[in-house]
């Protein structure tokens, strides 16, 4: 909790006193859009696939932002409309007493120095709105009782600082009232969006996703093939053929993961690590060229979309019918499934309580999505003694553990990697306490952020993270900063090559394929990078 | 040594009054940020929580040490590299993010009674400032030029299996084999 303001002392007023004309007051402070901090206009075409309002060509950097002529009226509506329909929304307009408990607890503040990026500041661009229109105090006394009308400046205002949030979460740990301000950018996006203002690098996306089930829009030969490479990679590294099925009818499990485990690096390596692993037990699971995302950037564009693009999983389970589903190392599809689904659509009853066919574990936490994290699922078998573990082939790297936003403050998933970690590294170092666990720094680019044209942004708002990371590389000789998460695998990469260079990334399950031990492999000689096992070369050059 | 006989008397005295620059100095580039965020940066001493000032104190602490012992502009370079290093991607134009350094100028000079130095000494310790300025220009730009390659690695990087796929990568010894 922040510590009470003192009063100043003389001496310090008698310093503050100075004849520059004030600064002009927060409100009357127009947003200035400096390249690096914002991210491009989304192009019609990715509205006009999903039918969203105002399609256009248009640049936040431009004066006119061609918002529709009734762009107020939609804007208010549309609040009213949320209002009425969402009581949280309601009750965070109303209840923040700003003690500033947020206000230093949100990484986007602490990187950039900016103090409209304070959370309690960022909700308040909302609340100076919805005092003058919705409240009697602010209909009659007006910027007195913190009210303010609502112009193109104040839109422009909202857009840049609602994309300059990462809906992570942290600053909610600390409010005393339990206030969610990442709900308060939700729908700040959801409002902006009514006027056309999506990003490009979320429109794209979304489009995609809807048509073609991911976010590059891959078609299933595609996908296939892709995962087949990797399965060629596999073979070369252990000597065996793995033969993963896709899209089959009555199998057991439904594997889902983020495509940018399909396709990215360094996500390619988790995917060999999943391939290797559900290989090894012999698990009747099935890959879906469909349901082939478990992102969801309909979640950063609106309730109507995340809930519309987040059904083709379930929808695919049921298609395909199978008993129960597996979700891979992904960040806030674990929020949807966690938080929403239920609201969304009730427990699925086409599906069966999830049940570890290896080790008869009943997943009961999981009664109601049906869905099982793959690091709850190899924590089982690592706890049952399933499956044969060589961590020293991990020997060369000192490990930490990033604890993403989405799967720790949005589902309490602590311990589970830790367990898997220190079953399948030698080395492992936790980071500072205050940067961990439920109290974890964002990587600063979740929630569509993580485009290219907002760098500068990205490694403002991911710095207080890298510097924690930067401690534990310089007091333990930390190498290698693992994370269960699609968006962090890719972010982190960039972040620690300008903050920590050092320093690499992996998935989790990365350096679970690493370690496993497989029926009848060769002598393994590289990692799954294909890169040679430091140690082994000497070895068979002295053998 | 002929160096240390040159600047004893500059550097007993920044020795001296090393509390009072570092506050000064630290002040003057606190001061650069919105008014709001100043008492954060300045108050808040858990460096995790807050790294930027933090990250700025413990940069000019040992720049202003190493000022005291040899004064080597090599081992100089890593302390202004991490100041730089965040000011690079902050709100500052070019010459805001590295004017901190003649700060220092400055605020020696206010604090030292200069009639008490020669004018050698003071001729020494500007043109070191001046040799660490020109350094902040090299280090800006290697941060600058880092996000632009980083945008580029990146997309490269998000696709890396489709562009692998379409044989459009050109790199590994594969490549310059003939099949």
């Amino acid at each position: 909790m922040s510590k009470q303001a003192k009063p100043p002392k003389p001496d310090e007023l008698a310093k503050s006193i100075d004849y520059k004309p004030p600064k002009t007051n927060w409100m009357e402070t127009p947003v200035e859009f400096k390249p690096g901090t914002y991210c491009y206009g989304a192009r019609p075409k990715y509205l006009e696939a999903v039918e969203m309002p105002n399609p256009r060509e248009w640049s936040p950097a431009d004066e006119d932002w061609k918002l529709p002529e009734n762009w107020k009226e939609i804007v208010l509506e549309g609040m009213q409309d949320r209002l009425g329909k969402y009581r949280s929304y309601k009750l965070f307009m109303d209840i923040c007493v700003r003690c500033g408990a947020c206000a230093d607890k949100c990484h986007f503040f602490i990187g950039s120095g900016d103090p409209k990026n304070m959370p309690v500041l960022r909700a308040e661009l909302m609340r100076s709105v919805y005092r003058k229109y919705f409240t009697t105090g602010g209909k009659f006394f007006g910027k007195a009782a913190g009210a303010r009308e609502l112009t193109e400046d104040v839109i422009k205002e909202w857009w840049y600082y609602y994309y300059q949030c990462t809906e992570c979460r942290r600053c909610s740990v600390f409010c005393p009232y339990g206030i969610d301000t990442a709900e308060i950018t939700i729908m700040g996006r959801e409002l902006t969006n009514l006027l056309g203002l999506q990003t490009d690098w979320i429109g794209g996306p979304v489009a995609n996703c809807y048509h073609k089930g991911n976010h590059l829009g891959l078609e299933p030969h595609t996908i296939q093939s892709n995962i087949e490479m990797m399965c060629d990679d596999i073979e070369e590294i252990t000597g065996i053929r793995i033969e993963p099925t896709f899209n089959r009818k009555g199998a057991e499990i439904l594997f889902v993961t983020p495509s940018g485990d399909l396709f990215g690096l360094p996500g390619v390596y988790t995917c060999m690590g999943y391939l290797m692993l559900f290989h090894e037990l012999g698990l009747d699971y099935t890959w879906s060229t469909y349901a082939s995302e478990g992102g969801n950037f309909g979640f950063f564009t609106s309730n109507e979309m995340a809930k519309k693009l987040h059904y083709k999983i379930y929808a695919e389970a049921k298609r395909l019918g199978v008993k129960w589903i597996l979700g891979g190392e992904c960040g806030h599809m674990w929020r949807l499934v966690h938080q929403y689904l239920n609201t969304w659509w009730g427990p699925p009853d086409f599906l069966e309580v999830p049940k570890s066919p290896i080790t008869g574990t009943v997943f009961e936490h999981a009664k109601s999505t049906k869905m099982v994290h793959v690091a709850e699922f190899t924590a089982d078998l690592i706890r049952h003694g399933k499956i044969k573990l060589d961590p020293s082939r991990n020997d060369h790297l000192k490990v930490t553990f990033h604890d993403s936003c989405n799967t720790s403050r949005g589902m309490g998933i602590f311990e589970e990697p830790r367990y898997v970690l220190k079953h399948v590294v030698n080395h492992f170092y936790e980071m500072p306490e205050n940067t961990i666990r439920e109290k974890t720094f964002c990587c600063g680019s979740g929630s569509g952020l993580n485009a290219g044209e907002n760098m500068e942004l990205r490694m403002r708002g991911g710095f207080p993270r890298a510097n924690a990371v930067r401690y534990v590389n310089e007091k333990y000789g930390v190498n290698m900063l693992a994370n269960i998460c699609a968006i962090d695998r890719a972010a982190l990469t960039t972040l620690m090559q300008y903050w920590v260079p050092e320093v690499d990334v992996c998935g989790l399950h990365e350096l679970v394929g690493n370690a496993l031990v497989m029926t009848g492999e060769k002598k393994r000689t590289m990692d799954l990078r294909l890169e040679p096992l430091p140690g082994v070369e000497e070895e068979e050059e002295e053998e | 040594m002929p160096t240390f006989t040159r600047t004893m008397g500059l550097r007993g005295l920044l020795k001296e009054n090393r509390e009072r620059i570092l506050n000064n100095w630290f002040e003057a580039i606190i001061n650069t940020y919105p008014e709001e965020t100043v008492k954060f940066l300045k108050n808040t001493k858990d460096k995790f929580h807050n790294p930027v000032g933090q990250t700025i104190k413990e940069g000019i602490e040992g720049i202003l040490n190493e000022l005291i012992g040899e004064g080597e502009t090599d081992k100089i370079t890593p302390f202004l590299d991490r100041i730089i290093r965040v000011r690079a991607i902050q709100d500052f134009t070019p010459s805001e993010a590295v004017a901190f350094i003649f700060k220092l100028k400055e605020i020696v000079r206010a604090e030292l009674n200069s009639q008490a130095l020669q004018n050698e000494e003071l001729r020494w310790f500007d043109n070191k400032i001046d040799e660490l300025a020109l350094k902040t220009f090299d280090i800006y730009m290697s941060c600058r030029e880092k996000i632009y390659e980083l945008r580029a690695t990146e997309l490269r990087n998000w696709t890396y299996k489709l562009l692998e796929r379409a044989n459009l990568l050109a790199e590994g010894e594969d490549n310059f084999k003939i099949k």
